[in-house]
């Protein structure tokens, strides 16, 4: 299945979202020059040297050996079933599996799902340094933006200056704050911040925690703690956990969703620092080992640097160098 | 994602190739296929992998298999000693002026570890080094990264300059090196903000910052968790700013870290240290070696030379024992001895999983180390007779070597005892080994050792 057809049979009632995505990706198609379009031209007709050649950018996207051997794999036995030879033809073909690998793990939706009554808990994780706190900080401007009441949760009690640094967002974006002190129970904190959002029936509460490595049992453990904590005080919270992925991060990335997956619920990725110059093709490892579906991505240090994550024009930009 | 081990994908192949006592192109090519694929998986750069699985190839051909290892071991061997020269090679010491401060500055993407890092390096040159140390808060974009090192600073009582985030960069760096120049500072560490390496703007600020206060040393962060893109990140940095040092953060996660390699090939600019966890205390000076058992999956490296260990082990076990038997064995023997165990206990670890060795600490492992280094320049001032025959050793003989070597006499016997320690447990052991049973609390320890 092509990818318009498979996009039409997605959304086969909605012929208007049909057009527009198909419009999108007109655009995008557009941007889809550079590396593929010089490789096309180079070779017109595909050998085994283009496939490796592909293999090649999908590497460097940080996507996973096995994963792009797999994918390329696919390529070539579907364009030999298909009797496709033709370069622009075959890089049309692959942005098409991976898009059909990724729906086919699930769906694909971004926007927090927001709890019918009593507010909702989005708990935001992730190792050391890949934008947590900055990205609650766009997040609670987005949702403020919607109308949405919004309170800030401080359980980063650890790293110095985590505190003052997501007072600082709270106090630009004029939204309330729990905080508590340093060195102090992260769990208590949340705990405080679950009480606050009965109290003042905020609509989102963002919790946001100490950055950890995967790896390292007591803060893991804490984690968990805050999660048991949060669902103590709030039915059925927290409703979203996001795990941060730096764009940069390797293939320590999958080892990451899993173990953090193993303490908390992880509801979506968000991938931070798009604005660089890497790929994150991590995510797709990710989504492939575990379903995750990536909810948003950032895309610069400002408050309106984020965005829904489009997985088409991800998937295009993915392949251009 | 699981990782099969490197050496047990090879055995499979070797068998294959079993009796084949030269490297040839063609049966290096599946060996060296599956270590390109646990450098990929290391991350190492697709085009780096490239280059080195091609200079690894040219080093391999036509080489001997050594006695005590299969072709499969032989390749991870020369990958691995590869690997380690080229992680390790260039000056990765810091150098300190004299006659004004030092200035450190520490850059790279955001969140990478630059401020933790800036604290942990007061911290040591401070506590370790005797230092009088300056922090500089530079980062003035970030909301409360001020905040971040003011408390770190605070907590190892070290001062910052702070001006606030209203005065740029440049002039904060220029302030505080008026302020470590006229209060005789001996260290100057600058903070700066993380920035994307196609940030123009802040990265002609970098640059900026860099002519005005002419810094010793531009240490660049790269996180070991990096992925493919950490080449250009770092060959971006480096043509703009001329980098002199790189350090590794977060390597107390199991990323396989290897970015190092990629940035160390790209830039062949040193690795100086290792961010290994985030206390104040939590730095430590880059190991090649360890890096490079680490990149190829670190069991692997540890089995390789666990079994050439055996056979080698044996081998020189039988020729010592002989020697000591028939009264040859010297103290260069003993030192000699001491090395390889010491090898051994620098492979990450290696000690702890042979089975019947003894547990070792850090700080014993630490201590032992400094140990032989004591020894050999001991043993390095002794006569090549005195060596050969240390019975002949009276007390004028150890002022001399003391003097000679800059140790005192206590250091001399200590030697010396250690010598006598050694023939005795050897003489014991090939006792035991004829009787067939190591007597208890033995448990193969390894002669010299401890
Ligand atoms: N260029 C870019 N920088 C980002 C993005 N998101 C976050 N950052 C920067 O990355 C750095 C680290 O971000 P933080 O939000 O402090 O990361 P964190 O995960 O909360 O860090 P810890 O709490 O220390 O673990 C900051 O300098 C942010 O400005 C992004 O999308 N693009
Ligand atoms: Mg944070």
């Amino acid at each position: 299945m092509g990818l318009i057809s498979f996009l039409k049979s997605k959304f086969k009632n909605k012929d208007k979202s049909v057009e527009e995505y198909s419009q999108g990706m007109e655009k995008s198609r557009a941007n889809f020059s550079n590396r593929l379009e010089t490789l096309s031209k180079k070779y017109r007709k595909v050998n085994e040297e283009y496939f490796d050649e592909l293999e090649e950018i999908l590497i460097e996207s940080d996507i996973g050996v096995s994963l792009a051997v797999k994918t390329i794999e696919r390529l070539l036995d579907e364009s030999k079933k298909k009797k496709i030879s033709d370069a622009d033809q075959i890089n049309e073909l692959l942005v098409d599996i991976l898009f059909e690998d990724y729906m086919s793990k699930g769906n694909d939706f971004h926007e927090i799902r927001f709890n019918e009554n009593g507010p909702t808990v989005l708990l935001v994780v992730g190792v050391n340094g890949v934008g947590k706190t900055t990205t609650i900080a766009k997040l609670a401007k987005r949702y403020k933006d919607m109308n949405k009441k919004v309170l800030l949760v401080a359980a980063d009690t650890f790293r110095a200056g985590a505190i003052e640094q997501l007072q600082t967002w709270a106090n630009r974006l004029n939204i309330d704050i729990v905080t508590g002190s340093q060195n102090g129970d992260p769990a208590s904190v949340a705990f405080d911040g679950m009480r606050r959002a009965k109290q003042t029936n905020a609509d989102l509460v963002i919790v946001d925690t100490a950055g950890r490595l995967q790896t390292k049992q007591g803060l893991m453990d804490e984690l968990g703690k805050i999660n048991r904590v949060i669902s103590k005080e709030i039915a059925d919270a927290p409703h979203e956990t996001f795990l941060i992925i730096d764009a940069t991060t390797g293939q320590n990335g999958v080892s990451q969703a899993k173990a953090f997956s193993e303490v908390t619920k992880i509801t979506g990725v968000v991938i931070t620092k798009m604005d660089g110059t890497s790929k994150g093709g991590i995510i797709l490892a990710i989504r492939d080992e575990l379903s995750i579906p990536v909810r948003f991505i950032g895309l610069g240090e400002g408050l309106d640097h984020l965005k829904e994550f489009d997985l088409h024009k991800y998937l295009y930009g993915l392949c251009v160098k | 994602m699981a990782f099969e081990s490197l050496t047990d994908k090879l055995s499979g192949i070797f068998k294959k190739l079993k009796g084949q006592a030269r490297l040839t192109e063609s049966n290096m090519d599946e060996m060296l296929k599956e270590i390109r694929v646990a450098l990929l998986e290391a991350d190492v750069n697709f085009k780096v992998v490239k280059e080195f699985i091609n200079n690894v190839k040219e080093k391999a051909i036509g080489q001997d298999v050594l006695k005590q290892l299969n072709p499969s071991q032989m390749i991870v061997k020369i990958v691995h000693d590869e690997l380690e020269q080229l992680l390790g090679s260039g000056e990765n010491e810091i150098n300190y002026q004299k006659n004004r401060p030092t200035v450190i500055m520490l850059v790279g993407l955001q969140g990478s570890g630059k401020t933790t890092t800036a604290g942990k390096l007061a911290y040591l040159m401070k506590n370790k080094l005797n230092k009088k140390v300056l922090l500089a808060a530079c980062d003035v974009y970030r909301p409360a990264a001020i905040d971040q090192l003011e408390q770190i600073a605070n907590d190892i009582n070290v001062p910052v300059v702070n001006m606030g985030t209203n005065v740029s960069p440049v002039e904060i760096s220029k302030a505080a090196y008026k302020k470590a120049f006229d209060d005789h500072f001996d260290v100057l560490i600058i903070d700066t903000a993380g920035r994307l390496q196609i940030d123009e703007q802040l990265m002609d600020e970098l640059n900026h910052i860099k002519l005005s206060i002419n810094p010793d040393e531009v240490l660049l962060l790269v996180d070991a968790m990096s992925g493919q893109d950490a080449v250009n990140v770092a060959s971006a940095f480096n043509e703009k700013i001329s980098l002199t040092g790189v350090v590794m953060s977060k390597l107390d996660g199991d990323a396989r870290g290897g970015a190092a390699l990629s940035v160390k090939h790209i830039t062949n600019v040193p690795i100086k240290f290792s961010g290994i966890g985030e206390k104040i205390v939590d730095l430590d000076i880059f190991h090649a070696d360890r890096m490079a058992d680490r990149i190829l999956g670190m069991g692997d490296v540890m089995t390789l030379v666990e079994k050439a260990q055996e056979e080698i082990d044996e081998k020189d076990a039988k020729k010592t024992v002989n020697k000591m038997m028939s009264g040859k064995f010297d103290l260069d023997d003993m030192l000699e001895q001491m090395k390889k165990v010491q090898k051994m206990g620098s492979l990450g670890g290696l000690l702890k999983l042979v089975p019947g060795m003894p547990k070792v600490s850090p700080e014993q492992l630490a201590h032992s180390e400094k140990e032989m280094k004591n020894f050999e320049i001991i043993i390095n001032s002794m006569t090549k007779e005195e060596r050969k025959n240390p019975a002949i050793f009276k007390y004028s003989r150890k002022i001399r070597v003391a003097n000679g070597s800059g140790k005192t006499v206590a250091d001399v016997n200590r030697v010396l005892k250690k010598f006598e320690q050694t023939k005795e447990m050897m003489k014991q052991m090939e006792s035991y080994k004829k009787s067939g049973r190591m007597p208890p609390g033995f448990n193969g320890k390894f002669p010299g050792m401890f």
